[in-house]
Order: C-alpha cells, then structure tokens, then sequence
C-alpha cells in the first residue's frame, strides 16, 4: 500500500512538468519584455568581441546550427530575416532563456557578457 | 567473454567512438553533489566518471567510482544512468549497482530562481561507497566495516533543486528525501554550491587553460536526519572547494577535496571527474 502511494507520487512528480510544459511559450520574440528588447550589447560591433563571439558559437552553439550558423537537420538558419530583423536585446534574451519547447536550451549558464559576445558574433553575420 | 577481455572491446569501443563519429563538446556540470538548472542540452550525451578517495579511521581505505551517461531528451529534460562501484583496500572490488535518474524544468523561462524537480530509482547494495550524496544518518561509521552486499537497497530520491545565475555566479540549493522502499523512514538532506568562473569575457584567440576555461566554487552538504529525528543531531557535513577546468571541444576536468566539519565526517574525501560531451550523438549515428 505504501509502495503504491510512493509509485502514484512518483508518476505524478514525472507528468505534472510534462503538462505544464505543454502549455509554454510559443514564438519566442513575441514574449520579449520591452526593456530587454531595449538592451544594447557593451561591445557593440567590437572586433575582437565578434571574434571571441565566433569562437564562442562553434563551442557551444555550432553542433545544432552549423559552423556557419546555415542550421543543421531541423535546427534554424541564423542567417534568416528573423535573426536579422531581431534587436540585440532580443537575441540575448533568447540567449538567456532559451525557448525550451523549441528545443532551444538556455545558456544562462554562459556568463552574461559572453552571451553578448555571441549576439555580436551573430548580428556580424547579417 | 573474460573481464579483460570485454574491457579491451570497450575501451576500443569507446576511443572509436570519441576519435571518429563523436566529436566532443564541454560538458556543464559546476559540482559533484550539488545539481544546479542546467540541463543537458536536446541531444548530446554526456559520458563521465567520478570517482571519491576516502581515508577513515579505524577502516580501510576506498575509492567509489560511478559511470555517469547523461542524455538531454529535451531542453527541459534530462535523464541518467549511473553504472557504480567501489575498491576497498586490503578488500575488493566491487559492482555495486544502478542509480536511474530524471531531473525536469517545470518553468521554461530564466527566472531568479529556478527549480528542477529531480527523481532518481537506486538499486545499489549495502557495499555502495560512491557518496553521491549525503542523507539521513549517513558518516564515516558506514565505511568501518568491510565489504558487505548482502542487503539490497532499492530507493527512491527526490531532489527540489533550486538554481540561480547572477553576475556570473552560479549559487545552487537542493534539498534532498530519500527512501529505502524496504519500510525504512524518509532520510533528508541538504547541498548548496556557489561557483564563478575565472573570467567572464571569452578572449578572441583560442586558448585551452586560460582563465574563461577555468571555475572555481565550493559546495556545503550533509544529512538532515530522517522523518523520526529531523536535525543535525548524529548527521555528518562537508565543505568542499572545487576547481573545473573545461576543455574547449574536450573533455572536463574537475577536482574537489572534501573537509568533514564533524567528528561524523570522513576527515577528507578526495574528488575527481572527467566528462566528455558528445554532440547530437543521435543525428551523428544517423547520418553514419
């Protein structure tokens, strides 16, 4: 009886996140926050933040989207007009949170100032 | 197949498979007991193997290693297989059973804090010295008395984690309810971490032990007693630093002695993983 109550917590502890994320976000840039869509990279279009931002992408970024950022299987072309058209606000919010029913994880784990790095390295490619 | 013989096979195996279809990114993982929001990325499978060194009075001396494979099902999902083991000088060594785990990411979004609900299946046996975590009445008493896998422990653990990144640093707490399914009490217990890396600016040119490749942290663990003797009465903690170096396209590396604040304690337990990241080894394995 007791191995039963223990099995029904468990099942319940696995489905109830399965649900919840079934109810998340959709497309990601609508759900931006205004001052994040606002923010400005510190190194704008930078050299050697562009460089270190490329070598930052084919370390972590590159096995899903390409060397090249053209994408990858079912994984998006960086070098699209949503990407393109996306403030560097947006992108490092993207960054930040991913959009994990896409697929897409967070990279909160990444210290802030290479996240801007990368979003340089990304907007250098437009 | 002998023993030597069947790991002859794996080792080749497994060096086949990091030279040609595996192509190893870094792995994430900041501490040894304590679990922060980072999941394993969609895909990749993390292969790692932790060991800890322990020297207690009056016992034998061990070491307990686990075989870790971390596969990211999806961003907020991330399930484990743990292979463990131990050797026990002036003893054996041993196999000394499974761990299954599953940790989930209810909220999809960064926020100051963020939770993972974590659930593990253990079936190891009473030889187990692997120290994964610390729970209940656990200390250094467990490991005087030579090896012995007569009792089977089949335990169900639950683990809320809860995680935030800030500034750079990671700061992670989990509070941890574990359960002998063979009518034993809950068992309770704690870890918090705290760690930084040694730069947060990535430099231009490509470098492998340069300070953006380097973290440095310290986590805190311990019992909490178990359902009928709630506290820290009889319980045994450690403070433990830890120094990761990460390998940019290989392997991690990460080291952690362990002080016992108490006189339950091991004096020090000695930590050491490596972990290799495969990347999208589904995809790779297709495409072969």
């Amino acid at each position: 009886m007791k191995n039963g109550r223990l099995l029904i917590a468990a099942f319940g502890l696995i489905l109830v996140p399965l649900l919840l994320a079934g109810t998340g976000d959709g497309a990601w840039m609508t759900k931006v926050p205004e001052k994040d869509r606002q923010k400005q990279s510190p190194f704008d279009a930078d050299p050697r933040a562009i460089a270190a931002g490329a070598k930052l992408f084919r370390q972590n970024c590159a096995s899903c989207h390409g060397d090249e950022a053209l994408g990858r299987e079912k994984r998006p072309n960086l070098h699209s007009d949503r990407i393109r058209n996306a403030t560097a606000g947006e992108l490092q919010w993207l960054l930040t949170n991913g959009s994990l029913k896409n697929g897409m994880p967070s990279w909160s784990r990444l210290p802030e100032p290479q996240r801007w790095q990368i979003v340089t390295y990304l907007k250098s490619l437009q | 197949m002998s023993l030597s013989r069947m790991r002859i096979v794996i080792s080749l195996l497994a060096g086949l498979c990091l030279t040609y279809v595996c192509p190893v990114s870094h792995s994430q993982e900041n501490y040894f007991v304590t679990y922060s929001h980072q999941m394993e990325e969609p895909g990749n499978l993390e292969l790692a193997t932790r060991s800890v060194s322990g020297f207690p009075h009056g016992g034998n001396s061990f070491v307990g290693s686990v075989l870790e494979l971390e596969y990211g099902v999806r961003a907020w999902w991330t399930s484990e297989l743990y292979l463990d083991g131990q050797s026990t000088a002036n003893e054996s060594t041993l196999f000394t059973g499974y761990r299954l785990e599953n940790r989930f990411r209810p909220l999809l979004r960064e926020h100051w804090i963020n939770p993972v609900l974590y659930f593990e299946f253990e079936n190891i046996n009473s030889a187990d010295k692997s120290l994964l975590e610390v729970v209940g009445h656990d200390g250094r008493a467990d490991f005087l008395s030579r090896n012995d896998r007569s009792e089977k422990k089949r335990e169900v653990e639950f683990k809320l984690i809860l995680s935030s990144n800030f500034k750079g640093w990671n700061l992670s707490e989990n509070i941890i309810a574990e359960k002998n399914l063979k009518a034993e009490p809950w068992e309770f217990g704690y870890a918090i971490g705290i760690s930084r890396p040694l730069s947060l600016v990535a430099s231009p040119n490509p470098c492998r032990v340069c300070a953006e490749n380097f973290s440095l942290g310290a986590e805190l663990y311990g019992g909490l007693g178990d359902r009928y003797s709630f506290g820290l009465h009889d319980t045994s903690h450690y403070l433990a630093p830890i120094v990761n170096l990460r390998l940019p396209n290989g392997p991690a590396f990460k080291v952690s002695p362990g002080f016992g604040l108490n006189s339950n304690s091991h004096g020090m337990l000695l930590r050491f993983g490596v972990s290799y990241e495969i990347d999208q080894i589904m995809s790779k394995l297709r495409r072969k």
